[in-house]
């Protein structure tokens, strides 16, 4: 028997109280085009509500997508439980209105991609295979 | 290797790397599986089916909060729900949106969520679905409630895998000669009339019941004289249609919770019904019995074919498209001269 081949699996969610879910779903929507599982949590979730369904469904990626300006509170919050979780292998990446000079501080706390609008979908995908690929390398 | 001992202590890290492995059918996976198996067998599956947007996965989380939340002179249960949901027949990938529906069961530590691509199977569940629930079944939760892909008329895989199989309609989505026919009305042991605040439920109740009442001829009795008389139906009542479950008809308002816990007096009600005609020993002697020529099928085809030549296969094969051979001839003439077992 053959073992099946591995999926990789996506969380997509937003936190904070921004209603702005668009850019989260179609993101989400390339994702599932692309061949991977997307588990997609909807609107308004806190970071502890992240970071408990990121461990259930033990996802490769979390894809947070922030609107509200509040990235430098959530982000960072959010990295943190996933990591007390067990989870560090977990890429972290990031949609949605991010000026410049929060960029570097987001890398430094292990937020991995950052994509401002006009982002093109290949580039998400490609630094998705790359980085769980790598990290079954590991 | 996922260590047996820390499922059966509830690690949760560990239960949810445990379920990606059985997902991915890995060979670990099925070791640790098989360790577990000696404490699987005391949970009660409860499935949930019906077509897409009827409500199920609001109702499964009303359902999860009711067995987190029960009435006062119960104790609460510990809830895992696996949702299943379509796997793309193009990419392979998929989007799982039924946590959406799922935020009140948040932060809950004695629930446990796990979403599931169908990955290509048919049937309404993924063929990983079983692995799945024996490991939540180890882990000691007690109600596991299976959420199965938006089912149209014939994804009944559902009844053969739970003891209780929920099915779940709306008003406005078909008549009469819809609740007649066959498949997945057949399966339900609890029928739900989800959005029963909406015009129309009337209508889908009764259409309901109808079906029922032409499903269920034993139970049926007609009255002589108006009701001065009851006379049983012609056919004949045997001791077993006493004790036949006549699937009850429970509305619900799943956004709201209403009907939530009549419902899970209604489940409560089945298990008692199954316990006490046997039925329950019998589902699962049925369940463990189509595992059983499930894998020893798909076990010995699979041995059988690594021990057989590509060179013969080729030969017979080239025979079938020079229409020498018919299929089963060629199939017969494998068996005959292939490996033998």
């Amino acid at each position: 028997m053959s073992e099946t081949e591995r999926k990789i699996r996506v969380l997509i969610a937003k936190p904070g109280l921004d209603g702005h879910d668009r850019g989260a779903k179609v993101v989400a929507r390339a994702l599932r085009d692309a061949g991977m599982e997307v588990i997609y949590t909807g609107l308004r979730q806190t970071p502890e509500m992240i970071a408990e369904a990121a461990l259930q469904e033990d996802v490769d990626v979390v894809g947070l997508s922030i609107l509200s300006g509040a990235h430098m509170a959530l982000a960072p919050r959010v990295v943190e439980l996933i990591n007390a979780n067990g989870q560090d292998h977990v890429q972290i990446f990031l949609g949605g209105i991010i000026p410049d000079e929060d960029i570097g501080k987001l890398e430094e706390i292990g937020v991995s991609g950052i994509y401002g609008p006009g982002t093109l979908m290949d580039e998400i995908v490609g630094d998705i295979r790359k980085g769980v690929l790598g990290e079954k390398a590991k | 290797m996922v260590s047996v001992q820390e499922i059966l202590s509830g690690d949760r890290l560990s239960l949810a790397r445990l379920l990606s492995k059985i997902e991915n059918d890995t060979s670990d996976g099925r070791a640790t599986l098989s360790e577990l198996f000696p404490h699987t067998g005391n949970a009660h599956l409860i499935g949930v089916t019906g077509a897409p947007g009827t409500g199920k996965s609001s109702l499964v989380n009303q359902l999860a909060c009711y067995y987190r939340q029960p009435p006062e002179n119960k104790t609460p249960k510990r809830v895992a729900i696996v949702a299943v949901d379509p796997s793309s027949p193009f990419s392979g990938g998929a989007v799982l949106g039924d946590r959406v529906r799922m935020r009140d069961l948040a932060g809950d530590p004695g629930v446990f969520i796990r979403s599931m691509a169908s990955r290509g199977s048919l049937g309404g569940l993924a063929t990983t679905t079983s692995g799945v629930v024996q490991a939540f079944d180890s882990a000691g939760f007690e109600i596991i409630l299976i959420e199965t892909v938006g089912a149209g008329q014939a994804e009944v895989d559902i009844a053969r895998l739970a003891h209780t199989t929920l099915v779940v309609e709306a008003p406005g989505l078909g008549d009469e000669i819809q609740a007649i026919k066959a498949g997945i009305l057949e399966i339900a042991d609890i029928l739900v009339v989800n959005k029963a605040d909406r015009a129309g439920v009337e209508n889908t109740e009764r259409a309901l019941r109808n079906m029922l009442n032409l499903s269920q001829p034993a139970k049926r009795v007609y009255r002589h004289h108006g009701t001065l008389e009851t006379v049983p139906s012609p056919t004949a009542e045997t001791p077993e249609s006493e004790s036949a479950w006549v699937p009850p008809i429970q509305k619900t308002v799943a956004i709201d919770g209403t009907g939530a816990s009549e419902l899970g007096d209604l489940i409560a009600q089945h298990k008692t019904h199954l316990q006490k005609t046997g039925e329950w020993e019998r589902m699962e002697r049925a369940r463990l019995q189509a595992e059983l020529e499930n894998l020893l099928q798909i076990t010995l085809v699979s041995r059988w074919r690594d021990a057989l030549s590509a060179e013969m296969y080729e030969n017979v094969f080239e025979q079938l498209i020079e229409r020498q051979l018919s299929p089963r001839q060629a199939v017969d003439e494998l068996l005959n001269s292939g490996p033998k077992s």
